[in-house]
């Protein structure tokens, strides 16, 4: 049994090792494959083994080194970076697996490098998770950017650099201009950047620096798409749907809701900026960005814009809840990263499934599909079940904790924004489902209709995904264990 | 102020000025040499000028002679002159390849042909 | 042997020019600059460990006591600074063996490693000089060694730029010893250390202030602080590779460190900072230099043209924590004047890699370098985020502090404007990249060789691995800039 320390060391040194050799194995895709799956599990054995210690209520803790005089390298394990860590490195293997049918049943070039840059892409992702201080938080946030930017730009053709210019544009410029700044005076204001429970501002500052240090952070952390920095999210699209699935809807994005979830409650402190004059904005951008975003959806007929414009608006909920406050809010924001990362990826995963079996990106071009395609479509409705947030999927457990949060303290606006949330995410992936299986395909040229189902490994990743959808909600002890621990109400 | 007894200031100030006049104004490049020149011309004086005091001998320790002239700038400005003529060697020998590349030594005949080179 | 050390430093290099010259053999020549290189580096890290924790060490020249002779008077920040030049010398030097016989004619490869040692010990004896007559020498010395060494670059517009700088430099250079002559007028003594014991006793201050303004603006011509930085771009563009690497680590940041020397050891932080608006014109300049630099960097069509911008931004960044005149403000300077010098080293190293294949330099000259020199291109994106400032590189070490130094003086917007220009800087390094990494190869250079030879990228990626390095542990140049930034506050020399 490793300690706490040691394991969170081998979660960074894992995927690093894993994407070396992965390099090294370039000549040999079986082989490179089987270190990509290897890689993973171990990742995801080694980060679980973490849990238990937190779930007991210990807070590991390791230090690497000291940069400049005060800021240190150093990562300690607490509920909601565990909760990340967990969702992340599981959804890997799922992606991993997934990734194999993907790549090769589309003949994608470079695919060393793409699975190379995914296992570094994880360390980044398992380093946010684990930071301990602002410090380590922003570098591996910048190295997340960084190391996703080839594999967005994948394709290398002029559409893609275009989308790449705006991602690396977008979200290098917002952490440098806003978040570095936010950081740094956070330093100067209370001396530390150490996350600490309950806030390292608590009455440091006067109310409206509280208040221009929450905007800065707000739209410095460009992942977090809240509008009006989410162009760069559907931009990212071009991306090979794997890349989309893991990074776009999981390990990217919710670094960034992550990371707003963590300022909230470790720099600010909940209660200590709750009914703030100056931090009552907040909930009003994020509560417009999940409408917004909900009607951009709505009206598009790409499948993955339409998804994509979709995770924006979910990731405001987060931002939304952790907005709200209250403790059974910022319980359901935690709650709402990992509900929304296992029906999310499902949604992106069935969109990679019909690409790869029909050629076919469009949403009108999706009648009578799910008679050719069960299980991906099957798969597709439990994921949009999770992201209406209607049972037997996870996504009711999380905005249920949301909702009670906001009648709780009876925030009215609150309720109404999420009600209407609702009923726009059931607008714009019912009649998916709806035309996938009830409408019949209009006569078409028949070598172009036949097709079945994906590869094999395609089929298992987005079952295995959709399944721990349902399993999440029938089992939810350790998600609302965890978000207890970080709500302080456990 | 005395304009008379300052008066080795002022010619210091023409050539500060109007050396650094030629080296803007004229496009020839040896000419730009020059007022270079002049300009460092200047600094010589400026140095030299109030090392000298009237009546003062060479700094020879006897009992005859009380007042000396400060004998330092006089060898700064024999180093400064020394400096000066290397510039000015090194400058005109870059001319010299500057002819022998572009075949001119006029200041917009080089650019231009630099321009249309690029094109 | 340790108390010779200083003169060392300065005579070693400057015996070995002509020698080398006798010896009239290119290799024999190299071999001999490379021994001067790496002496150098040992004798300055000998002088930093000797002087370190604030010691002070005085050599008299030919025995003439201090002030009447000439004296060398080394403290952690010239002991600092001489380190930074002989590293970067001991790097560059191995690198230039490859590189100078690709690109100078080979009857004058013992010429330029001459003019080379000349160069190094000019700024070697501007590092560690006490004696302002002293410092104009060497200013001469190394910069009529730089204008020969620009002038023998390949193609022809490197005479030009060669003879725009020796005119520019030549009126920076007399403008500073205008500035010195004054001071000795108004002092007597021409001993730095003398010279501002006295200076408060001088009566009439109208001198003195001249005296300023001439050192001032004559300096900022030689470190290219904005808008006297017309000479540089074609300077840097045109000359031969490993000069740009070499000139663009050292030659300025020995004229910044001589500005900061004026500023706080002569006149004194009181006169300079207080009593003048100095901080607010070296503010506004610094801004100006970011802002109006890094621009023209992103619309030039060659790459070295590109990063000489981009040089005269980041001085721009070093001047910035210049103005604040505060502890953190000069350490900012000061460790960025480290960290830009590896940064821009590695990078001008690595494009002399690129030149041996498109001696042009334009960016369409790039397409494909990622594929065709995986290495150069790779370590050149490494050194570009170290220019925007990303963690873990030296170039992030140096913004923080720039950014704590704007907050605790509550300027807030100038905080803003910091990180602002490290967005030009990423849309300048972006460029790079996308030449290099989404362009196919043009296939008449798919044929050539492949990457540089290792003699030009070991040094290059070991300037870039320093830059990782640096960045990440910051005990030994946060701590050396620390150290040095409070001797120069304290003011005594």
């Amino acid at each position: 049994m490793v300690t706490g320390a040691t394991a969170i060391i081998l979660a960074l040194a894992v995927p690093s090792v894993g994407a070396a050799l992965i390099a090294c194995a370039h000549r040999a895709p079986n082989l490179r494959e089987t270190v990509t799956l290897v890689t993973a599990t171990i990742l995801f054995a080694v980060v679980a083994s973490i849990a238990p210690e937190v779930l007991a209520g210990a807070r590991p803790q390791a230090r690497l080194l000291e940069v400049m005089p005060g800021l240190e390298i150093a990562f300690t394990v607490e509920p909601l970076g565990m909760l990340f860590a967990l969702v992340a490195t599981s959804l890997w293997i799922v992606t991993s697996l997934y990734s194999i049918g993907y790549m090769r049943g589309n003949h994608e070039s470079h695919q060393t490098r793409y699975y190379a840059c995914f296992a570094l892409s994880l360390a980044s992702a398992v380093g946010i998770a684990f930071a301990g201080n602002l410090f380590t938080l922003f570098l591996f946030y910048e190295a997340l950017t960084l190391i996703t930017y080839p594999l967005v730009t994948h394709h290398g053709t002029d559409e893609a650099r275009r989308a790449g210019r705006l991602y690396i544009g977008m979200l290098v410029g917002t952490s440098i201009v806003f978040l570095l700044v936010a950081i740094i005076w956070t330093w100067t204001v209370a001396g530390t950047i150490e996350f600490e429970a309950g806030g390292i501002l608590r009455g440091k500052t006067s109310n409206t620096t509280i208040g221009g240090l929450l905007a800065l952070y707000i739209f410095g952390i460009g992942k977090a798409a809240v509008m009006p920095i989410h162009r760069w999210l559907p931009a990212a699209m071009v991306a090979p749907t794997p890349v989309s699935a893991l990074l776009h809807a999981v390990a990217v994005v919710k670094a960034g809701v992550f990371t707003v979830v963590k300022v909230v409650v470790y720099v600010f402190g909940v209660d200590a900026i709750a009914g703030l004059k100056s931090v009552d904005w907040l909930p009003f951008i994020a509560g417009f960005t999940i409408i917004a975003a909900s009607i951009v959806a709505l009206r598009s007929d790409n499948l993955k814009r339409r998804l994509a414009y979709s995770t924006i608006s979910q990731l405001s909920y987060v931002v939304f809840a952790a907005a709200l406050l209250t403790p059974l809010s910022v319980m359901g924001a935690a709650l709402h990263i990992a509900a929304h990362a296992f029906g999310k990826i499902t949604l992106f995963f069935a969109a990679g499934s019909i690409y790869t079996a029909a050629h076919k990106t469009q949403v009108s071009e999706l009648d009578g599909i799910g008679r050719r395609m069960p299980w991906t479509m099957g798969a597709f409705a439990v994921g949009s079940l999770s992201m209406i947030g209607l049972p037997p999927a996870v996504g009711f457990v999380s905005k249920w904790y949301i909702l009670s949060g906001a009648m709780a303290s009876e925030q009215w606006g609150a309720v109404a924004v999420l009600v209407a949330g609702t009923l726009l995410s059931a607008g714009y992936l019912l009649p998916i489902v709806y035309r996938a299986f009830f409408v019949r395909a209009a006569a078409a040229g028949a070598a172009h209709e036949a097709h079945g189902e994906a590869p094999l490994s395609i089929v298992v990743a987005l079952s295995v995904s959709a399944l721990a959808t349902v399993a999440l909600f029938l089992f939810p002890d350790t998600l609302l264990a965890l978000s207890r621990q970080l709500a302080g109400t456990g | 102020m005395n304009i008379a007894s300052h008066y080795s200031y002022w010619v210091t100030m023409f050539l500060v000025i109007g050396g650094l006049y030629i080296v803007i104004a004229r496009g020839n490049l040896v000419k730009k040499l020059i007022g270079v020149a002049i300009f460092q011309t200047s600094v010589y004086l400026l140095y030299i000028a109030p090392g000298k005091l009237i009546g003062g001998t060479a700094p020879i320790i006897t009992e005859q002679f009380q007042v000396y002239s400060n004998p330092l700038p006089h060898v700064l400005i024999l180093t400064a002159i020394v400096v000066g003529i290397a510039t000015l060697a090194l400058g005109l020998a870059l001319v010299v390849r500057i002819r022998e590349a572009y075949g001119s030594i006029e200041e917009d005949e080089i650019l231009t042909r630099d321009r249309d080179g690029e094109r | 042997m340790i108390t010779q050390l200083p003169i060392l430093q300065v005579v070693i290099p400057l015996i070995a020019a002509p020698l080398m010259v006798l010896l009239r053999h290119g290799t024999a020549a190299w071999l001999l600059a490379v021994g001067v290189s790496w002496a150098s580096l040992a004798i300055a890290l000998g002088l930093l460990s000797e002087v370190a924790g604030g010691g002070l060490v005085s050599y008299a020249l030919g025995s003439w006591p201090p002030p009447w002779g000439i004296e060398y008077r080394v403290d952690s920040v010239n002991a600092y600074l001489a380190v930074i030049v002989s590293m970067v010398a001991a790097v560059v030097v191995v690198y230039m063996r490859r590189s100078v016989a690709e690109e100078v004619p080979q009857e004058h490869h013992y010429l330029f490693y001459s003019m080379y040692a000349l160069c190094l010990a000019g700024l070697l004896g501007i590092a560690l000089t006490g004696d302002g007559f002293n410092m104009f020498v060497f200013f001469e010395i190394s910069s009529l060694a730089t204008y020969v060494l620009i002038a023998l670059g390949r193609d022809r517009r490197a005479l030009m730029a060669a003879y725009q700088y020796l005119i520019m430099g030549t009126i920076g250079a007399t403008f500073f010893v205008i500035g010195v002559g004054l001071l000795y007028l108004m002092t007597g003594t021409l001993n730095l250390a003398d010279m501002a014991a006295r200076l408060p006793d001088v009566t009439d201050p109208r001198p003195v202030l001249a005296a300023l303004a001439f050192i001032t603006v004559g300096v900022s011509l030689k470190l290219a602080l904005f808008p006297l930085h017309l000479w540089l771009p074609n300077a840097y563009a045109y000359a031969p590779s490993a000069v740009t690497a070499f000139l663009a680590a050292t030659a300025t940041k020995v004229s910044v460190y001589v500005l900061l020397r004026f500023y706080f050891s002569v006149f004194g932080e009181t006169a300079v900072f207080r009593a003048l608006p100095t901080g607010s014109i070296l503010l506004a300049l610094s801004l100006a230099a970011v802002f109006v630099a890094s621009v023209v960097a992103i619309f030039q069509g060659n790459v070295k043209r590109m990063f000489a911008y981009s040089s005269v931004a980041q001085i721009g960044y070093i001047t910035l924590g210049v103005s604040f005149d505060s502890a953190t403000g000069l350490t900012a300077g000061i460790v960025h004047l480290f960290n830009h010098a590896l940064t821009k080293g590695a990078l001008f190293l690595l494009l002399g890699g690129i030149a041996l294949r498109a001696a042009a330099m334009r960016f369409d000259d790039l397409r494909g370098m990622g594929r065709l020199m995986p290495l150069t291109s790779f370590g050149i994106v490494l050194g570009g985020l170290s220019l925007i400032g990303v963690p873990g590189t030296v170039g992030f070490v140096s913004k923080w502090y720039l950014v704590v130094a704007a907050l605790e003086q509550g300027a807030w917007w100038i905080a803003f404007l910091v990180v602002a220009g490290s967005l030009l800087a990423l849309a300048y390094v972006w460029r790079f990249v996308e030449a290099a990494y989404f362009h196919a190869p043009d296939p008449k250079m798919a044929a050539g060789p492949g990457e540089a030879p290792l003699s030009m990228l070991v040094p290059a990626w070991l300037m870039i691995a320093a830059c990782v390095y640096f960045g990440l542990d910051t005990g030994l140049t946060l701590g050396g800039a620390g150290e040095a930034a409070q001797v120069l506050l304290k003011g005594k020399w």
